[in-house]
């Protein structure tokens, strides 16, 4: 196994190996760097040693020639006959990232009455829309969508494809990936071209939103990535005309290995957090049916939605679809209000991109406040009836 | 009948914390845990042996200190258990993970289901299932919520619960067949004191396999086989003005108001 060590007469002890380490395999000792057992030869600390004090006997490998794979495609997500917003959003990023590389923009869009959607692809940013129609693509199946954008990929070939983080893209990504041949990166938040290298580099938050990381995939095309919903910004639209390229799905039989037998959606109107321009998130300090009273006039008194953490809806105080976080929703309304929430890191992960955050909170340690623009210190039940009152004067 | 369960040893990334000058991961006394989906799956694997009879193994890859989570399956009561343990294995990105464990899968001798946690809590990607399910060529189902039939067998089929976004489906699935589950499942057991005991002791149900036990080279396997490279890694931005506002309930909610006036947010 190759190996990387440390030229200790070259060596000043600056840390920057340590630092630059994404594995944390390299640790400072008195001064001193040690190459720790989990080490994996990423060689990023070569690079990061000024000195040259770092040595490898990896022989670098070779990046293969990837000219013949151009441009910027979009899974296109649809329910009942309407895009999910994740798709627009895709193709706002896709523009993005095509007009750096000099190159186009395509959406895929499988179903079995696709043509109405045709359109509203074009007006979100697609240049050209790939389109497979045949009514065994009707609903998502594991088997028949991998089939049909596998050889979609392998005919055409594109640079970068793009896949919503949704059930779907979850379910689909990965195993077109592994058909493929190319790497992909989950859920990521930021997407951008590097300058120099022209790959795509993936950002998107590890270990419960503690860290961030960056990712390529240097060394199979097409670069993939799922895309959380709700971070990336839609386009403003166009009325712009493409090129539409039928496609078929081939192989009469698909094997009908995974069969639907009933879907249903849940009672009552589900919403949808990621639209909303002002969120009142509740947690457990305001755990009580007066709280939640509270709160629900707040948010009707800015024009805005109520939703919770993980706690509340585990405790039932909500349900599941008003969840921020990790494992609930991404939002990013212009005002986000937390009230009796602590603030952990799987919360925020999931409202981190607001563009206002306000906490209200009992403790001055609670972590929201320190991501928050403006903190109240003090007991929510006796600040929101003063906001709600205040409001109801002034707007 | 037979189940493999893939169980991760994760960092409690609750239990994080961050130095707070450099922003780096202190993962000093973090503690490890079975990742908690994969506790999950466990227990479904658990129910559907007192069900059906047959056995269940789980298979982890990790350092060799995994070896504690392999050995609290076992306490909760699965028969057997391998460990893939390879200074090679390091970096494995979810290509290079699904492949290493595909291969240890092979080794095993047959199944008629595989069940993983739907999502690791530290690397958080969801991936490494379905792509253990196409290298296998197994039919998956994913997000699975409750298992409400299981025919094992030459024709084997189950019916299981999905959770998708807004409902839930309800699908008829071929066996052998790869599913990854969700804590909606169940509620795990805890460990069965004596039988965690024995394992930890004994640990003859135990196998660890390295990189040449499953006829792999050091450069098909980790990093070296990986197609995704992390090329750095930050602290998450906070760019906020973080101002406290300070006075009694009426005077600090005036505040607040007059701040969202003057930045038009009402
Ligand atoms: C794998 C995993 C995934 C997770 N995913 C998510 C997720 O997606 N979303 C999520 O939210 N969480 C998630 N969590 C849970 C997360 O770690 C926290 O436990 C949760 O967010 C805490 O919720 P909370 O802030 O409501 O409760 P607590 O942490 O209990 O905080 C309550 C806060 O209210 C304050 N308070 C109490 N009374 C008052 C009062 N009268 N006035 C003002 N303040 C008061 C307290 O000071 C405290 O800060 C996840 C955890 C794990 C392990
Ligand atoms: N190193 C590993 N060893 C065993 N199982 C794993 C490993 N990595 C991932 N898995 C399984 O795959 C699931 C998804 O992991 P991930 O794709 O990392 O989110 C986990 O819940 C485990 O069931």
């Amino acid at each position: 196994m190759p190996s990387v060590w440390i030229d200790y007469d070259r060596c000043d002890g600056c840390g920057l190996c340590a630092k630059k380490c994404p594995y944390d395999a390299v640790e400072m000792r008195d001064g001193i760097p040690h190459i720790l057992e989990q080490c994996t030869c990423c060689a990023l600390c070569l690079e990061a040693c000024k000195r040259g004090a770092l040595q490898t006997d990896l022989t670098a490998r070779t990046v293969p020639d990837f000219s013949a794979w151009k441009g910027v495609w979009v899974f296109a997500e649809h329910q009942q006959n309407a895009l999910q917003a994740i798709s627009l959003e895709l193709l706002g990023k896709a523009r993005e990232l095509a007009e750096q590389r000099s190159e186009t923009v395509s959406a895929l869009l499988l179903g079995d009455q696709g043509d109405p959607l045709v359109q509203p692809l074009f007006t979100a940013g697609a240049h050209r829309v790939y389109q497979v129609q045949d009514p065994r693509l009707r609903h998502y199946t594991t088997d028949a969508y991998t089939k049909s954008l596998a050889r979609l990929v392998e005919k055409y070939k594109p640079e970068i494809l793009l896949i919503g983080a949704t059930d779907i893209g979850r379910d689909l990504a990965p195993r077109l990936a592994r058909r493929v041949g190319a790497g992909l990166t989950a859920d990521c938040t930021e997407l951008s071209i590097d300058p120099e290298e022209g790959i795509l580099l993936q950002t998107r938050p590890a270990f419960g939103g503690n860290v961030m990381a960056t990712i390529v995939n240097r060394f199979s095309r097409p670069q993939m990535a799922t895309v959380r919903p709700g971070v990336m910004e839609k386009r403003a639209p166009e009325p712009l005309q493409g090129e539409l390229v039928a496609e078929q799905l081939e192989g009469g039989d698909q094997d009908s290995r995974v069969e639907i037998l009933e879907s249903w959606t849940e009672e009552g109107e589900r919403i949808d957090l990621s639209k909303a321009r002002v969120i009142v998130a509740a947690g457990r300090g305001a755990a009580s049916s007066e709280g939640l009273e509270l709160l629900e006039q707040l948010a009707r008194s800015l024009g805005g939605e109520l939703a919770g953490t993980r706690a509340m809806i585990e405790e039932q105080w909500l349900p599941d679809d008003r969840q921020i976080g990790q494992t609930g929703q991404t939002v990013r309304p212009e005002l986000y209000i937390g009230c009796g929430v602590s603030g952990a890191v799987q919360h925020r992960a999931g409202m981190a991109a607001s563009r206002y955050i306000i906490a209200v909170n009992k403790d001055p340690r609670a972590p929201l406040l320190s991501v928050a623009d403006w903190s109240i210190v003090g007991d929510l039940f006796q600040v929101v009836p003063e906001l709600i009152s205040i409001l109801s004067r002034r707007i | 009948m037979k189940i493999i369960v893939l169980i991760k040893q994760v960092p409690d990334t609750t239990e994080i914390k961050l130095d707070p000058k450099t922003g780096n991961l202190l993962r000093e006394g973090v503690p490890s845990i079975i990742n908690p989906d994969d506790r999950h799956a466990l227990e479904a694997a658990l129910r559907l042996k007192e069900a059906h009879g047959g056995r269940v193994a789980v298979l982890s890859m990790g350092p060799q200190q995994a070896i504690d989570a392999v050995s609290e399956a076992l306490g909760m009561g699965a028969d057997e258990g391998v460990l893939l343990s390879d200074s090679a294995f390091a970096g494995s990105d979810t290509w290079a993970t699904s492949f290493t464990l595909s291969r240890a899968i092979r080794k095993m001798d047959g199944f008629d289901l595989i069940l993983c946690g739907r999502q690791a809590i530290d690397g958080d990607t969801a991936q490494v299932g379905p792509q253990l399910a196409e290298i296998l060529d197994l039919p998956q189902v994913t997000a699975v919520c409750g298992i409400s039939s299981f025919e094992p067998g030459a024709s084997g089929r189950s019916q299981v619960l999905r959770r998708v976004r807004g409902g839930y489906q309800r699908l008829n699935c071929t066996l052998p067949a790869l599913f990854t589950v969700v804590s909606e499942i169940n509620t795990p057991r805890c460990p069965h004191m004596e039988r965690l005991l024995r394992a930890c002791k004994t640990k003859t149900a135990i196998k660890h396999w390295n990189c040449a036990d499953l006829g792999l080279k050091t450069q098909e396997v980790g990093l070296a086989e990986s197609l995704t490279q992390v090329i750095t890694t930050f602290p998450p931005k906070t760019r906020r003005k973080s101002e406290i506002l300070e006075g009694d309930p009426r005077s600090v909610a005036g505040q607040l108001v007059d701040r969202l006036q003057d930045n038009k947010l009402i």
